[in-house]
């Protein structure tokens, strides 16, 4: 694994990656299998689809019971793998993968596109900020949020494999290139992107660009910042979060999510743990989605590096 | 089919009904009218029709039960324990702490159950993922599901048999126990539903109608459903809440009721009259 972040997006598209992932998963490993929600279109997998209609399977405009076909497929002995959009993937459907699913021992990948400000023009209905809370409570479930096109081709071919429910949000279109092509992203293990000695910034998906940036800009004003990849939210690398919380003694966390029930609480749950330390977050303040640009949206909720510096600086200040 | 078959599945039915009753009567209460309504189709699925092996619940090539009205647990807790799925004595450990034995089936606890089921409508979803998930793989066995009647209110159902006609699932049979009633009364005032042949057969199944507390026609029902091809089955089991033990029949509210030594002795001492003569 390489880091490569230097502010550019990665020239590859989430949507095809996540299409060309998924059918490479599924054409090779015949225990495999892939439902979508009358999105395949979205999720890249449409042409391929088509050419295998048995092992690619559109359960229309139903997602409750595209998730328990899932669970019953999992009891056939398979290991699927569905899709939809992100609020489809989590609130719809949130009881059969949780029943059907978690309680019933039926593994799972669920993945969820257009996170959160990621789904702009679609607005409030389909903008979820709260998937990552939904899915934190749902017992043994792993959660990721992914930072770039390497980390969605890595952590989607682990989590096929890994028991439990699986919830991968990721947007479908562009990020910033983080990771060197090929890297490996293992689940659980946090990443650090930027050494620092002042701050240290926990971040994931959207908010991992963001961060960078805001840590560019403070080194530039003498604060030193340490930005981590959490692309794990659960299981959180709590070792890595008390390791850079102790060595800096302040903490900001980044998260394109509702800021009750996402990365955020789960960050605290570890400081108030292992090391109590000043700490703040840029996420949503409660709120319902809207239409917009994404731009617009990170600008209308705070979601932007300018919001990280505000932050950074006040816990710096509020430290002993 | 022969009279001695017959009487034999109608014996296996009252013996169903009275580990059911041994179960709930062993903590006291329990969801006893849903559990006595299917207790003749769980005897013609596990007496007759059902490829399984009680000495290997695993088997992936087994047919397979889906309660999706989970709450009927004990009278399928019973039926495995007369299968030998489990040691009968088994069944006084319902509801207790630490029990394989819960109030919903759940297949990670109860050897011989097939799916976890409980939230209504849910097992529908699964049986379906199941159905198709056997052909995938080439196995050559059926799924059968039961749906209660009152479940039917629950729109998942709907989405779910929309998917196994759309995907051509004729190694499912879907088996409605249309009891005429739900928890908080008869269905036709809390949520009616109508005609379920004409609703089934609109949804694109192979749909009968027939007596569910006649084992014979059930039977035939389900011999009719061998020969698979491109749609799937439903059968509409007209039965009657509580069935087999006329108190709970003529107890309007017979969703759960409590199982008193009182009632548990009238009971069973009804049933076994009625076993003795069956295979006197």
């Amino acid at each position: 694994m390489k880091i490569v972040y230097n502010g550019e997006m990665d020239p590859r598209l989430c949507k095809e990656v996540l299409g060309a992932t998924i059918a490479d998963i599924v054409d090779n490993d015949p225990d495999t299998i892939f439902l979508d929600a009358d999105l395949m279109s979205c999720s890249g997998t449409l042409k391929w689809a088509k050419k295998n209609p048995e092992r690619a399977i559109d359960c229309g405009i139903a997602e409750a019971n595209m998730a328990g076909v899932a669970a019953g497929l999992a009891v056939a002995g398979f290991k699927p793998i569905i899709h939809s959009f992100g609020p489809f993937a989590s609130r719809r459907c949130y009881d059969q993968i949780f029943l059907s699913g978690g309680y019933g021992k039926n593994d799972i990948t669920v993945i969820g596109t257009d996170p959160g400000v990621t789904a702009t023009m679609n607005g409030g209905t389909h903008m979820p900020f709260e998937d990552v809370a939904l899915y934190n409570v749902l017992p043994h479930s792993t959660v990721i949020d992914v930072s770039d096109p390497t980390c969605l081709i890595s952590v989607l071919k682990q989590c096929v494999n890994r028991p439990g429910i699986k919830y991968i949000r990721v947007g479908r279109k562009l990020l910033a290139r983080v990771y060197e092509d090929g890297s490996e992203l293992p689940i659980g293990k946090a990443v650090t992107l930027r050494e620092g000695t002042d701050a240290v910034v926990f971040a994931a998906g959207v908010m991992l660009h963001e961060a960078m940036q805001a840590a560019a800009s403070l080194e530039k004003q003498g604060i030193s910042v340490a930005v981590v990849d959490c692309f794990t939210i659960k299981p959180i690398d709590a070792d890595a979060v008390a390791a850079w919380a102790e060595k800096t003694g302040a903490v900001v966390v980044a998260e394109n999510a509702n800021r009750h029930g996402g990365l955020y609480d789960t960050v605290l749950e570890v400081l108030g743990e292992r090391c109590p330390v000043p700490a703040a977050c840029v996420a949503i303040e409660d709120e319902f989605g809207e239409v917009g640009t994404q731009s617009y949206l990170q600008e209308r909720f705070g979601l932007t590096a300018a919001h990280i510096e505000e932050q950074v600086k006040a816990v710096v200040a509020r430290k002993k | 089919m022969e009279l001695k078959e017959k009487k034999a599945l109608q014996a296996f039915a009252v013996k169903i009904r009275m580990a059911a009753l041994d179960a709930i009567h062993s903590i006291g209460s329990g969801h006893i009218g849903g559990a006595m309504s299917i207790a003749d189709v769980l005897a013609v699925l596990y007496g007759r029709e059902m490829n399984v092996n009680p000495a290997d619940p695993k088997w992936a090539d087994r047919d397979k039960l889906v309660v999706s009205k989970g709450h009927a647990g004990p009278s399928v807790y019973g039926t495995l324990a007369l299968k030998g799925y489990f040691p009968y004595e088994e069944l006084k450990t319902l509801n207790r702490g630490g029990t394989r034995l819960p109030s919903h089936c759940d297949r990670n606890k109860t050897p011989g159950i097939d799916v976890t089921t409980g939230s209504l409508g849910q097992g529908t979803s699964q049986a379906a993922g199941l159905a198709l998930g056997d052909k995938l793989k080439g196995r050559k066995n059926r799924v059968f599901l039961i749906v209660g009647d009152g479940e039917a209110n629950e729109g998942q159902c709907w989405e779910a048999f929309m998917f196994a006609s759309a995907k051509k699932l004729g190694n499912l049979v879907v088996l409605i126990d249309w009891n005429k009633r739900q928890l908080d009364g008869y269905s036709d005032e809390v949520l009616p539903m109508g005609d379920f042949v004409a609703k089934m057969e609109a949804f694109g199944f192979d749909t009968v109608k027939v007596d569910g507390s006649d084992v014979e026609a059930i039977a035939a029902a389900l011999e009719n459903t061998r020969k698979g091809g491109d749609k799937p089955y439903a059968i509409v089991l007209d039965t009657v809440k509580g069935h087999g033990i006329a108190d709970v029949e003529n107890t309007e509210m017979n969703h759960s009721m409590p199982v008193n030594d009182e009632r548990y002795a009238k009971w069973t001492a009804e049933l076994k009259a009625e076993l003795a003569e069956l295979e006197g």
